[in-house]
């Protein structure tokens, strides 16, 4: 498997979804 | 003293916070591609030699001004945010947690490969090829986290305004 850290796009990728993890992760930790 | 912590700090937190990210972005949108092309026509030499010395310069000091500075914002809520200790600094907790490990990527595995990439400390070539991946690797991982970075550093303000100041 590539490394998505190899490629532009794969690290805009990467970025987006743990944004997405850790938003809900804090959203379920604060309620 | 409110004002110099909350005004002038956050102000310059932000200018730092901009020279260190903007010269990341153009390490990994711009320079990486364009040497990856010079090396092709064999021109990449005033960029390794000229450029990249000066923005790493910049880059390195950067990352230490904005972390300085976001501690002095920080202030007496330091632990709090860092421990996650009070509910309503979880989102800017992970932000400081971000903004430490792109720290510790930038003085300790970015910096120090790219002395040897850069030819101002000796390296064999097989630990130039290493160094060269490291850095590469580091300096990506940080463009990544600084996606959710931003994101947290904003979200107090943001998209938690509700759920941090009712």
């Amino acid at each position: 498997m590539k490394n998505p850290l190899d490629s532009l796009w794969g690290t805009v990728i990467s970025g987006l979804v743990l944004t997405l993890v850790l938003y809900y992760i804090v959203q379920f930790a604060m309620q | 003293m409110e004002f110099l912590q909350l005004g002038i700090g956050r102000w310059l937190h932000v200018v730092a916070g901009v020279m260190w990210i903007g010269l990341l972005y153009y390490f990994n949108f711009v320079q990486v591609p364009a040497l990856a092309a010079a090396a092709k026509d064999g021109t990449g030499a005033g960029i390794t030699k000229h450029v990249a010395p000066r923005a790493l310069f910049w880059f390195r000091w950067g990352a230490v001004a904005t972390w300085v500075l976001g501690a002095v914002i920080l202030g007496r809520h330091f632990f709090e945010a860092f421990l996650f200790m009070k509910t309503a600094y979880y989102p800017i907790g992970v932000g400081a947690w971000l903004g430490t490990i792109m720290f510790f990527n930038v003085w300790v595995l970015i910096w120090p490969n790219q002395k040897k990439i850069l030819g101002m400390v000796q390296a064999s070539d097989e630990e130039k090829a290493r160094a060269r991946r490291v850095a590469f690797l580091a300096s990506r991982t940080n463009t990544m986290l600084s996606i959710p970075l931003l994101f947290f550093m904003t979200a107090s303000g943001g998209i938690f305004r509700t759920a941090v100041w009712g």
